[in-house]
């Protein structure tokens, strides 16, 4: 298949990241200005969850631009990938922001109990300490500088994941099938990368044999004429 | 008590008589008036309706929270996990006829039907606090009459030392029921000198008016002093026994509700704290009592007990 690339999606596709967040700013800045009810009667909770899914909505829709890529053939959708992973960011800063400052309103000493105390707060907080480098990383050159350095370093990512839909498990008081949802979105895009490993790793040994020497556990492109 | 809803009606359509009742809405509701009122249920327009009620307990800037929260922000499992799923989701669910049944230990077990179970008292309009577990909280104008008036009629036992409340179980219309996320049906409980305690209210109103159905119609416990999981909804069952009842969310997760569940900002939830509490249409938090302002009245119920051990 080889639709190409409208000139149009990458703004478009910016612009579609950032209405949750539109939404969100609206919403509960007129509830709590204007004492409407957009987000319900306990707008600063609704608005906190809210930032919080659409975090992982931004990690699902991250991890699955490969898949989808290499199943569509649409391969200039790994172009904007770097958009959805930096929009997942966002949503988790403002998601954290919306915690300390509204919710828990800069009490450190209730901020510190909760991360001494809550599990699900130390997980949560985990994945966002790990998403900085991420983001930090995320830059044409610092791809450049970091070489295979850099796609190590974004393999932290699925932890990330894994740490988001624990800190959701946990943090709902009784039906957990949303978070279960994620959980298995997340297993069929890691799955489907294992499975594509392997097969990369398959190709690769008659290659790795014949003497490239390098040890990597797939083919590192530098196949030694026999 | 009247009930004279049209239960075949949604309860989005319903409540017009504050249209023509306040003042403000008079000129509005004028023009409406010929048809609303041979027809309630065809205005849309819903001011707040005034509370009123003696003030039980309320702090000095504690004010009742709008009707609109007060029947929009529920949790009532039965209806859905949401919020708002009770009010969205509670339309084919009927309050009406309705029977309860007090047995167990008791002199004179009985079925009641609702009118004839509340006759004997006078109902009362008292405006209470109300702390959720969730650390959120509002102030509520319930009409109602005292559990205590009921227990004494029933006559317990001298074995009986608890009493416990059931829950309707109609999975007609209460879609919640489909999955099991609680046992159902739900029931709660209290120790029979908690239950006789003068605060504690089976409450038939919210506002002056008939309970909604997401708020717990036609029947619902209330104990102030307690989290808000502990009003159990919809009751239709009161059984007076010798051991200390399951109640659905002790059943759910032991660890984190208790059989007690008295409002104690000393005691964390495992996930949260309960030093504090956000009043609904409010920024800033409050600072969470003990005993959620009724220590005066009720803490002499636990002297002696390790109110940590027993959450």
């Amino acid at each position: 298949m080889s639709i190409r690339e409208p000139r149009w999606f990458g703004w478009a596709l910016l612009a579609l990241c950032c209405v949750p967040g539109l939404v969100a700013a609206y919403g509960v800045g007129s509830d709590l200005l204007l004492g409407t009810r957009h987000f319900g009667s306990n707008p600063i909770k609704a608005g906190e969850h809210f930032l919080g899914d659409w975090t992982l909505r931004f990690l699902v829709a991250t991890l699955a631009v490969t898949p989808l890529r290499q199943l569509t053939g649409l391969h200039w959708l790994a172009r904007h990938r770097r958009k959805l992973g930096l929009a997942a960011f966002a949503y988790l800063m403002l998601h954290w922001l919306v915690y300390a400052l509204l919710d828990v309103q800069l009490d450190w000493g209730e901020l510190l109990r909760d991360l001494a105390k809550r599990p699900y707060i130390m997980i949560g907080m985990t994945g966002l300490v790990l998403m900085i480098p991420l983001a930090v990383t995320s830059t044409q050159n610092m791809m450049r500088k970091l070489g295979r350095r850099w796609t190590t370093l974004h393999r932290l990512v699925y932890v990330i994941a894994f740490l988001g839909t624990m800190h959701f498990w946990m943090s709902v008081k009784k039906d957990v099938t949303e978070p279960a949802i994620y959980a298995a979105i997340f297993a069929v895009l890691g799955l489907y990368r294992l499975v594509q490993w392997r097969r990369r790793w398959l190709r690769a040994r008659p290659a790795m044999a014949a003497g490239c020497g390098c040890g990597a556990p797939q083919a590192c492109g530098r196949v030694v004429e026999p | 008590m009247s009930i004279k809803r049209p239960s075949d009606l949604p309860s989005s359509a319903i409540t017009p008589e504050s249209l023509y009742f306040d003042r403000r809405g008079f000129l509005a509701a004028a023009g409406a008036l010929a048809i609303s009122a041979a027809l309630p249920g065809c205005a849309s327009a819903d001011d707040d309706p005034k509370a009123t009620g003696t003030p039980f307990g309320l702090q000095k800037d504690d004010r009742p929270t709008p009707w609109a929260d007060v029947t929009n922000y529920n949790n009532f499992y039965e209806f859905g996990l949401e919020k708002t799923d009770p009010a969205a989701n509670s339309g084919a669910y009927k309050p009406t006829p309705w029977a309860v049944t007090v047995d167990g230990m008791v002199e004179k077990p009985a079925r009641y039907q609702l009118e004839d179970f509340l006759k004997p008292s006078k109902l009362e309009d008292r405006i209470y606090r109300h702390r959720c577990v969730e650390a959120w909280s509002m102030v509520v104008p319930w009409r109602g009459i005292p559990l205590a008036d009921v227990l004494k009629r029933a006559a317990p036992t001298g074995q009986a030392k608890y009493v416990m409340f059931t829950t309707v179980f109609a999975p007609d219309t209460m879609p919640g029921l489909r999955a099991p996320v609680l046992t159902w049906p739900y029931t709660e409980g209290l120790r029979l000198d908690e239950a006789m305690h003068p605060l504690v209210m089976l409450a038939t109103g919210v506002y002056g008016r008939d309970l909604p159905n997401q708020n717990g119609a036609p029947l619902r416990l209330v104990v102030p002093w307690k989290y808000g999981f502990k009003g159990i909804k919809a009751i239709n069952r009161i059984t007076l026994t010798d051991k200390m009842p399951d109640t659905a969310w002790n059943l759910a997760a032991p660890d984190e509700y208790g059989f007690y569940a008295n409002v104690n900002p000393e005691v964390d939830h495992p996930r949260w704290s309960q030093h504090k509490e956000r009043r609904i249409g409010e920024f800033a938090k409050r600072p969470t009592l003990p005993f959620n302002g009724y220590a005066e009245s009720v803490a002499s119920l636990y002297a002696g007990m390790d109110l940590r051990k027993n959450f």
